[in-house]
């Protein structure tokens, strides 16, 4: 009844391919939009934006790379945070070499160093697949995580190891603070949402265009692929680019918008980890996916911190730390038994539901 | 430059043979353990086709048990005997609960199951027993501490006893696995069942006893690497780790061999120990060896797909 779909008639095949074939589907992303953009960043506090809604964004936005290359294009990463880290370093060298760059064109810009990490780690893909790949991922993961340490380069030569934003302005937030102490939650909220609208913008026509097809080809069987034309190499390199480029995006949003400083152990195995998870409880293969478990995984902390204490259930914080520990691995199973496609999936059989509702036939 | 990387090293060794034995021992003993757990892993894979990644944390989780119920006033061999059987519950669970149910799933999604099984033994483990680092009851175990001292060229090699304790142990771990996957009944059907499982299961061999036996296995693995490393580096959650470092064994070893398993986690065990000594530490800034396996491992696969030691027929290209 909400979701009838009678009357939308489809007399091209362009109107087919559009982005949101069914109506309703354009409104809903619609006032999503809206609540984001307009409603939420005058509703919420600043607890609110520091430990729910640029989180998300940021995790989100992780995991929209790494589903790019694990989702899509079937190859199986454990080393985004590496990437990550990639990413907040590059940005942080190259607003140290170069003080006059905007912050938010250094932050789009560094996720071509991750980008080109990313490939070269990515080279491997082309010998082995599989866990033997998910394996090689974790030789990223370790090998940067221990570069970050040792070249003190990358950190200024810093006492403390840790890379620490200065406060910057940018042209992008009309001049105000958008990293460092400084800055206002609300912009940074702003500019991390510009980012991750626009390149979750990008990813879906990625997806849906060329690019994509030859990605899923290669996911879903690769040989196939190979035989009707597609250059494995080209498929899978570009997959490892462009997923590294958002992640690397990510992680340097992820220090400049919102941590405001990093150690090297912030991007270890771990965060992978996480962002792992959130792709795959979201649902591996959609782009919807990564927000509902970025929600799930970033929101559940958060829940667990305020809920008992509000209840007047005495709980020390160590004690919710391993309590959350087990329900996301109890989670995780019971996602996997009951959905093996994610949140995601669970959407699209719901709103199914919905557009046969109130006669399922 | 080209001195200090091909040439100082190797004079080095020459020069302190003594210290190049101790290093090459220490490499050893990591080595040997490296094997264990992969061979841990080894079992699973090719019984079931899991990846399983909880391999780490059911060490962590038997050291825990082991020292959590010697904490309780139980004496040390019923101790152990009480930790076998928490791991034999926790097979039957991890099969009942988690895996009966995924049967046929695709492999991401098994394994991403163990992760999940990590995460919560991980959580479960921290408020049963404390996150805070315990020393392993070596000496309650009856396992000798103190240390053997060798004297070769004149200079001076020291052997931990419970190194040596170790060594000897997982050797003979090993050697029964061998025998029990060749000689006995249960061992053949382990081996059809990872050979060709529809071919077993025609025939009667149950894949619910299967699967239960060799997580089982897996956990007297893991509760033998347990005592060994926890005896060497406590008993903390850091222990996880060296689960890791199975990973690039499996990668050196095949996912299937148990051969590979053994000789890969000695070649790793050893390497990374004579780079980080003679290379990683004058070179580098030391601490090489999180990363070094890895890397090794990923560069022998850029050349040799297969493996040091897999079959042909395994399709990874």
């Amino acid at each position: 009844m909400f979701y009838r779909t009678a009357g939308q008639f489809k007399t091209t095949y362009r109107d087919d391919q559009a982005l949101f074939p069914i109506r309703q589907d354009g409104v809903l992303v619609g006032i999503f939009l809206i609540l984001a953009w307009a409603v939420l960043p005058f509703v919420a506090s600043e607890f609110a934006f520091q430990t729910l809604l640029i989180p998300i964004l940021i995790y989100s936005l992780a995991a929209l790379g790494l589903n790019v290359l694990t989702g899509y294009a079937g190859q199986l990463s454990l080393g985004t945070a590496a990437f990550m880290g990639v990413g907040a370093y590059a940005c942080y060298k190259m607003l140290t070499i170069m003080p006059w760059l905007d912050p938010v064109i250094a932050i789009l810009l560094s996720g071509f160093f991750s980008a080109g990490i990313g490939v070269a780690f990515g080279i491997p893909s082309l010998r082995i697949k599989g866990f033997y790949l998910a394996i090689a991922t974790l030789a990223a993961q370790f090998f940067l995580v221990w570069l970050f340490e040792k070249w003190a380069w990358l950190y200024n030569y810093n006492a403390s190891g840790a890379i620490q934003v200065p406060n910057l302005t940018s042209v992008a937030a009309g001049g105000n603070y958008v990293a460092g102490p400084l800055a206002s939650s609300l912009t940074q909220y702003y500019i991390v949402l510009g980012i991750v609208t626009l390149l979750t913008i990008l990813t879906i026509n990625l997806t849906r265009g060329t690019l994509g097809r030859t990605w899923k080809a290669t996911r879903d069987m690769d040989f196939a692929a190979e035989l009707i034309g597609i250059n494995l190499m080209r498929s899978k390199l570009s997959a490892f680019a462009v997923s590294s480029y958002i992640v690397g995006v990510a992680g340097a949003l992820f220090v400049f918008c919102w941590r405001g400083a990093a150690e090297p152990n912030l991007f270890d195995i771990p965060l992978s980890f996480s962002i792992l998870f959130i792709a795959i409880i979201g649902g591996l293969g959609s782009i919807l996916g990564n927000y509902l478990g970025a929600i799930l995984i970033v929101g559940l902390p958060v829940v667990l911190n305020t809920v008992p204490p509000a209840l007047g259930i005495p709980i020390s914080s160590a004690l919710v730390e391993h309590l959350n520990l087990m329900i996301v691995g109890g989670l995780i199973i019971f996602f996997l038994i009951v959905e093996p496609h994610g949140l995601a999936r669970l959407w699209g059989l719901a709103r199914q539901k919905l557009i046969v509702w109130p006669f399922p036939y | 430059m080209f001195y200090d990387i091909f040439i100082a090293p190797f004079v080095d060794m020459v020069e302190a043979p003594d210290f190049l034995m101790q290093v090459l021992w220490e490499g050893l003993v990591s080595g040997i353990l490296y094997a264990l757990i992969a061979l841990g892993f080894v079992l699973i894979f090719r019984s079931s086709r899991i990846f399983n990644f909880a391999q780490g944390i059911m060490v962590v989780f038997a050291a825990l048990t082991l020292v959590g119920l010697y904490a309780m006033g139980v004496p040390a061999w019923i101790c152990v005997i009480l930790t076998l059987g928490v791991m034999f519950v926790l097979a039957v669970a991890i099969e009942r609960i988690v895996l009966r149910p995924l049967v046929g799933q695709p492999d991401i999604i098994l394994f991403m199951a163990t992760i999940g099984i990590t995460l919560f033994l991980i959580g479960f483990g921290e408020v049963i027993f404390g996150g805070e680092n315990k020393v392993m009851i070596t000496e309650e175990l009856g396992i000798p501490t103190g240390s053997v001292l060798l004297e070769p060229f004149g200079g001076l090699l020291i052997l931990e006893q419970k190194d040596i304790t170790a060594v000897v142990v997982a050797a003979l771990l090993v050697v029964g696995l061998l025998v029990f996957l060749n000689r006995t009944r249960m061992g053949r059907a382990i081996r059809a069942l990872g050979d060709d499982p529809q071919a077993a299961l025609s025939v009667g061999i149950s894949i619910q006893t299967i699967w239960v036996l060799v997580w089982f296995i897996a956990g007297i693995i893991a509760l033998v690497t347990g005592i060994a490393w926890g005896a060497r580096a406590g008993v903390s959650f850091a222990l996880e780790v060296i689960a890791y470092k199975a990973l690039p064994v499996l990668m050196l070893g095949g996912l299937e061999s148990i051969a590979g398993a053994i000789i890969g986690g000695l070649m790793i065990g050893i390497l990374e120990k004579l780079f980080e000594i003679y290379w990683g530490q004058p070179l580098l800034g030391g601490n090489t060896e999180t990363w070094f396996a890895f890397v090794l491992a990923l560069i022998v696969l850029l050349f040799r797909p297969q493996g040091l030691f897999g079959e042909k027929i395994i399709e990874r290209v």
